[in-house]
C-alpha cells in the first residue's frame, strides 16, 4: 500500500492545520511529506492484527485526587500574558457573522 | 583556580562549598567567566541572566554564613531547556510563536530545583518545540558542537548538551520524545538519561507529544545525573500521568557494581552503527564483562518498526498539542478580520518549516480515511515493540545498543533531507514508545576526536539498575 499524496491533499491538510501555504511551499511539502509516508509505510508489511493498539505507556486508570481546595494561577496574570485582554476575557476578531 | 572549580562535580562542589574553601559567588564567578569564552561560539543559550545568578550566589553564601543547612543541589549552576515554563526567563521552545512570553507559572521540575537550591543560569536553544534532531530547527539560532564548532550538538536538546559539555553549565535539564536528551548527550560526550515514562512530572513541559514526552538530566558524570534525577523524579498532583512512586535511591547504589547482570547486545541496532560506533559500544561491553557482567546477543527486529510508528505517533500527538497556539491565549497573535483569518495568519507566521511538516504529517495521519491506515498501526507497533523488550527483559536484566549511528555530522549537512534527519533516532525512539528508561554514557571519541554515546536500556522502573551499569562503564573507560 503506497500514500503518495498529490498537492490538493497537501493543500488540504494545510487547511486543516490553520497553515496557508505558498504554491512552492505546496510542492515542496508534497516532496518531503510523500518520501516520510514511503518510510511509515513499512509498518504495513506487517501482520498486526494481533497486537491491540497501545495509547499510552501507563496502564493505570482513573486515579483520583482529594477533593480540595489548592491555589491556581492568578487570572490576572495569565491575561497579562494574553495579546489582547479585556476584564476578564480574552478578546479575538469577530467570531459569528464573520463575513 | 577558576578552571579547577570547573572539573568539580556536584559532590565535590558540594563539600568545598562546606569546607569554606570556596564560595558560592566564586563558583558563579567561574562560570560566568567560562560563558564569556564558550558561549560567542557554542550559543548554547537563548536566555542567560547571570546578575540574578550572582544574587541568588551571594543569599546562599548568607544563608551558609548564618548556619542554614543549603539544598543538595546549592551552588549548582543549571542551564534549562527552553520548552519548560520559568517565572524568571522567557520561554519559547526556540519558535516565534512564543517569543518574548514570559510564562506565568514555573515547571514543576523548574520548583523542584530551586527547592534544592539549583542555581538556574538561562535557557538553552533547541530544536523548534523540541522537533529535531540537530538543534538546526531552531527559530533563533544555530548552537555548535563544542568538540568541533562545525558540526551540530545533536538536537533536539542540543543547547543543554553543549553547554554541559563546554561546562558552561555543570548539568542541565531537557526533554526526550524519540530521543533528545540521550542523542546530543551522545553527541557532545555527556551523559543523559531519559526516565521511566511518569516518573518526572511534565507539568510545565511545553507538550510535544505526551504519550513520548520525559524529562531527564545532562551532565558531565553519572553521578551527577543520578543527584539531578533523585531531584526532580517523584509524583506530582499537577500531572495526571505522573506515577506514584517516589523518587528512587540512585546515589547510593552508584557502586554496586554488575557481578552476575545478564546484558543483551540488541544487534540489529548495532548494525546501524558506523564502525567507530560500533567499537566504542564494544569497549564498553568489555568493561561490563570485566566487571562481572554477562553480555549476550539478541536481535529485536520488531524494534526497526519503531521509526516509522514514531513518524506517525509524535506528529498525531502535536497536531493536537500546537494547536492551542493560535494567537488567543498566549505569544504570538497576527492581526485577521475574522477569529480564523487571525488564528492562520499568526500560526504561518509563527511556526517555522519542520513544524509545520509535522503538524501537517500528524492531521494528515488523524484524518478520515487514514486514521486506521496509520494511527492505529502505529499504535498497534508500540504494543509490538513492548512486546519484543518483554521478551528481552526475560532473559536479560538490561540491554545495550549504540545511542545514535553516528557521531556529530556537519551542519547542514542533513537539514535538508527530513528522512536522513528522522533516521539519527532510530535506536532511541523504541524506548519513548515502550516508556521505559535509557541512559546514554561517553565510550571514548572516533579519529576525528568525535565522542561515541552507549547506550543502556531497562525495563520500567529499572532506573537504579541503569544507573549501576553506566557508572561502571564510566569508570572502565575514564
Amino acid at each position: 500500500m503506497t500514500y503518495r499524496i498529490d498537492q490538493a491533499d497537501v493543500a488540504h491538510i494545510a487547511h486543516l492545520a490553520r497553515l496557508r501555504l505558498s504554491d512552492d511551499e505546496i510542492e515542496a511539502y508534497q516532496g518531503s511529506l510523500s518520501r516520510i509516508l514511503e518510510v511509515i509505510a513499512v509498518m504495513n508489511a506487517e501482520d498486526l492484527s494481533g497486537y491491540a493498539p497501545m495509547d499510552h505507556p501507563l496502564e493505570t486508570v482513573n486515579l483520583l485526587r482529594e477533593d480540595r481546595v489548592a491555589p491556581g494561577l492568578e487570572r490576572a496574570s495569565v491575561l497579562d500574558t494574553a495579546p489582547s485582554a479585556e476584564d476578564e476575557y480574552f478578546r479575538v476578531p469577530r467570531i459569528l457573522d464573520a463575513p | 583556580m577558576n578552571d579547577e572549580i570547573l572539573d568539580w562535580g556536584i559532590a565535590e562542589l558540594q563539600r568545598r562549598l562546606d569546607d569554606r574553601q570556596v564560595s558560592t559567588v566564586e563558583v558563579l564567578g567561574a562560570y560566568e567567566e567560562q560563558i564569556a569564552i564558550q558561549e560567542p561560539e557554542v550559543e548554547a543559550f537563548l536566555a542567560l541572566d547571570l546578575e540574578s545568578a550572582k544574587d541568588v550566589a551571594r543569599q546562599q553564601d548568607g544563608r551558609r554564613a548564618r548556619g542554614e543547612k543549603l539544598g543538595r543541589l546549592a551552588g549548582v549552576p543549571i542551564a534549562l531547556k527552553d520548552n519548560l515554563c520559568t517565572m524568571a526567563f522567557p520561554t519559547t521552545a526556540a519558535s516565534k510563536i512564543l517569543e518574548g512570553w514570559v510564562p506565568p507559572y514555573d515547571a514543576t521540575v523548574v520548583e523542584r530545583l530551586r527547592r534544592d537550591d539549583g542555581i538556574m543560569l538561562g535557557k538553552t536553544n533547541l530544536d523548534e518545540f523540541a522537533m529535531g534532531s540537530s538543534t538546526e530547527n531552531s527559530a533563533y539560532k544555530i548552537t555548535h558542537n563544542p568538540h568541533d564548532l562545525e558540526r551540530v550538538p545533536g538536537g533536539s536538546s542540543g543547547g543543554s548538551a553543549a553547554a554541559v559539555a563546554s561546562r558552561m553549565a555543570l548539568v542541565a535539564l531537557g526533554s526526550d520524545t524519540g530521543g533528545s536528551i540521550r542523542q546530543p548527550a551522545a553527541l557532545t560526550g555527556v551523559v543523559g538519561f531519559k526516565p521511566t515514562y511518569g516518573r518526572v512530572s511534565r507539568y510545565g513541559l511545553l507538550a510535544f507529544a505526551s504519550s513520548l514526552d520525559q524529562i531527564g538530566p545532562l551532565a558531565g558524570t553519572v553521578e551527577d545525573a543520578a543527584i539531578v534525577a533523585e531531584c526532580i523524579m517523584g509524583h506530582d498532583p499537577r500531572d495526571a500521568t505522573s506515577l506514584q512512586e517516589g523518587s528512587p535511591r540512585l546515589v547510593e547504589v552508584l557502586g554496586e557494581g554488575v557481578q552476575g547482570l545478564r546484558v543483551g547486545l540488541v544487534t540489529n541496532l548495532l548494525a546501524t552503527a558506523s564502525p567507530q560506533v560500533k567499537t566504542g559500544v564494544n569497549d564498553a561491553i568489555a568493561t561490563l564483562v570485566k566487571a562481572g557482567a554477562t553480555v549476550d546477543e539478541i536481535t529485536l527486529e520488531e524494534l526497526e518498526f519503531g521509526l516509522a510508528a514514531y513518524y506517525v505517533v509524535a506528529p498525531a500527538e502535536a497536531s493536537s498539542n500546537l494547536a492551542r497556539y493560535d494567537g488567543v491565549r498566549y505569544g504570538l497573535r497576527e492581526p485577521g478580520a475574522t477569529v480564523e483569518e487571525m488564528m492562520i495568519a499568526t500560526r504561518t507566521k509563527g511556526f517555522g518549516p519542520e513544524v509545520k511538516r509535522r503538524i501537517m504529517l500528524g492531521t494528515y495521519a488523524l484524518s478520515a480515511g487514514y486514521y486506521d491506515a496509520f494511527y492505529v498501526t502505529a499504535q498497534r507497533v508500540r504494543t509490538l515493540v513492548r512486546a519484543a523488550f518483554s521478551r528481552a527483559y526475560t532473559s536479560f536484566d538490561l540491554l545495550i545498543a549504540p545511542t545514535s549511528p553516528t557521531t556529530a555530522f556537519r551542519i547542514g549537512e542533513r537539514s535538508d533531507d527530513p528522512v536522513e534527519m528522522y533516521r539519527s533516532d532510530v535506536c532511541t525512539i523504541p524506548s519513548n514508545l515502550s516508556g521505559d528508561p535509557a541512559i546514554s554514557v561517553p565510550a571514548r571519541t572516533d579519529d576525528d576526536g568525535l565522542p561515541i554515546g552507549v547506550q543502556l536500556l531497562g525495563p520500567a522502573l529499572s532506573e537504579p539498575l541503569l544507573f549501576r551499569a553506566a557508572s561502571v562503564i564510566e569508570e572502565g573507560l575514564r
